[in-house]
């Protein structure tokens, strides 16, 4: 087992870092770029020498709230999630701060500069700064995993929890990483009442608070975790380089490319907040000039609060987006005069993602759209989002978000003259239970009329399909309880409930006015129709759904209302000849696009 | 030795397969590799890009002008990723017609073995072939093995046979 070094992306690295250091609960909810962190800790974790309990709990607040009371017993946890995860779990959060914890607990945090995959770029070192809690911000896979063993102890060593976080370029980037043999920690689970701490009311607060200061200030002065130098040959004197994470990576190899490497003071800054005050200092007392390079947000730069900084507050270095290698090129010429980069970008956009080929959501937003063509949409995070491409989707903001908006738009029209819109809401499974129910109920006790349409494909499939509470199974596919949607949207309150696969687009049409019918009548109040058909990424169900030969005959005239309007990556047109044509590569023969034909012009055949 | 490679396709084409094999490769061979990969929504018939950095480097990511190798899967790329190769940068395109680069109907190779998606690995057997990669023939066959479920091992390694055995137009 020892040395032996193995191909890891980095969130696999964290996860097998995490057994190694004798993480013994582990709660996530998955989110790009995240995600394969907990699934690295299930598949891994025949390794952990001693009980490990693994969950994708029903959202981040309950994930870290599971982590948080496992710390309490001694024991070392980990809660797992996405920069906007950190939003949902921002109340327990917060508190941990001042309560502190007992056995190691870290928060990991994956951020996205860009964004690439979320809703916003936001720096989950800024949301610590607020919180008070120390982040360590690591530069590569390999270091990533390197920093789970000490984070565990730092957390330990001043009771508070410690959050590392990497960003979709260390999460998603692999390389060689050495495997390790796993430590044995011997803990029983061991709870010490203390009630003026864990349930500290305003009285204890500010001793806690006074607490958590000093222990910030010893936190900074950490020796291990104190901004490395790697020192120049002085020939650009009182000017150096500051940068953390995967920018420092970034940095280090343009530097190499410029044959700039060792001319110039350049530091690693390993824990972005607390900034150590004697780097600080020296910072201030032996430099003129600082460059400040880190994603996303000026966290080093603020604390650091140098006069001749460089960075993102003066404009010197981009304010949003990736600082990719040719960003901080531009930004590492202007600052050292250098010759600027003359390098062309991309002449083109790439292609923009679409729903699977043979996706049910296609089939029920074609049908939504067909129904209600001036209808509000509100919608959703998932895959679902990709909606907005057959223009089913106008509304997009946080998990659960579309249920609150489609009861505020329903609210805001009503109270004009009475009319209002159809408003079809679309929310997955997964995001149903993450942040949908609290919502369904107060649109039901707000006596809101809109359709809610819960698209369940039986997975969290933008993620690449972890379990959702409805399956019978858990983390790793074990066997548990199920909890069904229909019994939990009548507790809601919902008078007005049916279930169709959207495949049978008649009867999901003739269910679809029905739902309107209800909202419209004098009881009407919220509708919901569960569009039922399994996640086609999902090997099962592609094997037990029938298969066709597809095709497009003659009697096509290029309307382009199947490559357009529905949307299917598997149709494209043949501009030369005017007729949409079939990509037999990428057709699942599913016939979804069947129905769409106004001429009957897309055939099936059996294979 | 130090190399840059970019591989670039949509999502559902094997991109991040191809960039496992190369990079196990170097793993094998205990030269230090960095690889970036595209995850998330782009992997829903997006545009996806991964790179690939053999050698003594610290991040994976590559800026501008720096790729020596360009694997492309999806033609379409081209005018979006070209500016990442340096003027010696190879490119080699799975491409049914004529044109820019070294050229391959790796996808209609793959389907004559009954899956488009193999058009990876017959990319892979040129790029071997044309000796523009640091792998062996036989480092990318132990890879593969290595990394495909049981089952598929054969047909991919069939596959690459075929990119190997091709004669590419140029």
């Amino acid at each position: 087992m020892k040395n032996k070094i193995e191909l890891l992306m980095g969130n696999e690295a964290i996860g097998q870092g995490l057994i190694e250091a004798g993480c013994q609960v582990a709660a996530a909810y998955p989110g790009t770029p995240s995600t394969e962190i907990l699934q690295a800790v299930i598949d891994r974790s025949n390794q952990a020498i001693e009980p490990l309990h693994i969950e994708w709990s029903v959202n981040e607040k309950i994930a870290f709230e599971v982590a948080l009371a496992a710390s309490y017993t001694g024991k070392r946890s980990v809660a797992v999630m996405k920069q906007v995860g950190l939003n949902v779990a921002a109340d327990p959060f917060m508190r941990t701060a001042y309560l502190g914890i007992k056995g190691g607990m870290l928060t990991i945090v994956a951020d996205d500069p860009g964004p690439h995959s979320s809703q916003s770029e936001q720096d989950t070192r800024l949301f610590c700064l607020q919180a008070r809690v120390p982040v360590l911000d690591p530069s590569s896979p390999a270091e990533a995993k390197d920093f789970v063993q000490p984070a565990f102890e730092l957390a330990e060593k001043y009771e508070t929890n410690v959050v590392l976080r990497p960003t979709t370029r260390i999460c998603h980037s692999r390389q060689n990483v050495a495997i390790n043999t796993p430590v044995a920690l011997n803990r029983q689970a061991d709870f010490v009442h203390d009630t003026h701490r864990w349930a500290a009311t305003p009285a204890f607060l500010p001793a806690l608070h006074r607490n958590l200061n000093a222990n910030l200030e010893k936190i900074a002065a950490e020796t291990n975790w104190q901004p490395r130098l790697t020192a120049g040959d002085n020939s650009r004197p009182r000017t150096a380089l500051v940068a953390s994470g995967i920018v420092y990576a970034n940095l280090v190899d343009l530097l190499d490319e410029l044959d700039l490497s060792n001319a110039i003071d350049l530091y690693q800054v390993l824990m972005s907040y607390p900034l150590s005050p004697d780097f600080s200092q020296q910072l201030h007392n032996n430099y003129d000039r600082v460059l400040i390079l880190e994603e996303t947000y000026p966290v080093i730069e603020l604390q650091l609060a140098h006069p001749g900084s460089r960075g993102k507050q003066n404009g010197a270095v981009p304010r949003e987006g990736e600082l990719t290698p040719d960003v901080i090129h531009q930004a590492l010429a202007d600052f050292l005069d250098l010759e600027p980069p003359t390098e062309k970008s991309a002449e083109r956009r790439g292609q923009r993602p679409s729903l699977c080929p043979g996706c049910s959501h296609r089939s029920a937003f074609y049908s939504i759209k067909k129904c209600f063509p001036k209808g509000i949409y509100p919608s959703d995070i998932g895959c679902y989002t990709l909606g907005m491409n057959l223009g089913a989707v106008h509304t997009v903001h946080c998990m659960g978000a579309c249920i609150s908006q489609g009861a505020g738009f329903y609210q805001a029209y009503q109270q004009d003259d009475g009319e209002f819109p159809t408003i079809i809401v679309t929310i997955g499974d997964s995001t149903f239970f993450h942040a949908g129910i609290p919502a369904l109920i107060n649109a039901v006790i707000q006596q809101a009329r809109i359709i809610v349409v819960i698209l369940d494909n039986s997975t969290t499939a933008m993620t690449g399909g972890q379990p959702v509470p409805h399956m019978g199974f858990s983390a790793g596919e074990v066997p548990t309880k199920a909890v069904a949607i229909e019994p939990l949207v009548k507790a809601a309150g919902v008078e007005w409930l049916e279930v169709c696969d959207p495949y049978d687009n008649e009867k999901f049409e003739e269910f679809l006015k029905q739902a309107d019918d209800h909202i419209r009548s004098p009881e009407g109040g919220v509708a919901v129709l569960i569009a039922r058909h399994g996640c086609i990424m999902d090997p099962a169900v592609r094997k037990a759904q029938e298969s066709f030969l597809v095709t497009i005959n003659d009697a096509c005239v290029g309307c382009r209302i199947c490559v357009d309007k529905f949307e299917c990556p598997a149709l494209t047109m043949d501009e030369d000849n005017n007729v949409a044509v079939v990509d037999q590569d990428r057709c699942i023969g599913c016939g979804t696009c069947i129905p769409v034909c106004p001429v009957n012009a897309i055939i099936k055949e059996e294979k | 030795m130090k190399q840059q490679i970019i591989v670039s396709g949509i999502g559902g084409q094997g991109v991040l397969f191809l960039t496992k094999v190369i990079a196990q490769v170097a793993v094998n061979r205990n030269i230090p590799v960095l690889t970036s990969e595209t995850h998330g929504m782009a992997q829903r018939g997006g545009t996806v890009l991964s790179t690939i950095k053999v050698g003594d480097f610290a991040s994976p990511l590559v800026r501008t002008g720096q790729a020596n190798l360009g694997l492309l899967l999806w033609e379409a790329n081209l005018p979006v990723h070209r500016s990442l190769l340096n003027a010696d940068g190879v490119i080699l395109i799975n491409a049914e017609n004529p044109g820019e680069g070294t050229r391959i109907d790796a996808a209609g190779i793959a389907r004559s073995l009954g899956n488009a998606v193999l058009a990876n690995l017959v990319l892979l057997g040129l790029a071997v072939k044309e000796q523009t990669l640091f792998c062996s023939q036989d480092e990318c066959e132990t890879a593969i093995k290595q990394l495909a479920p049981a089952r598929f091992v054969d047909q991919n390694i069939e596959a690459f046979h075929k990119g190997l055995a091709t004669i590419p137009a140029k």
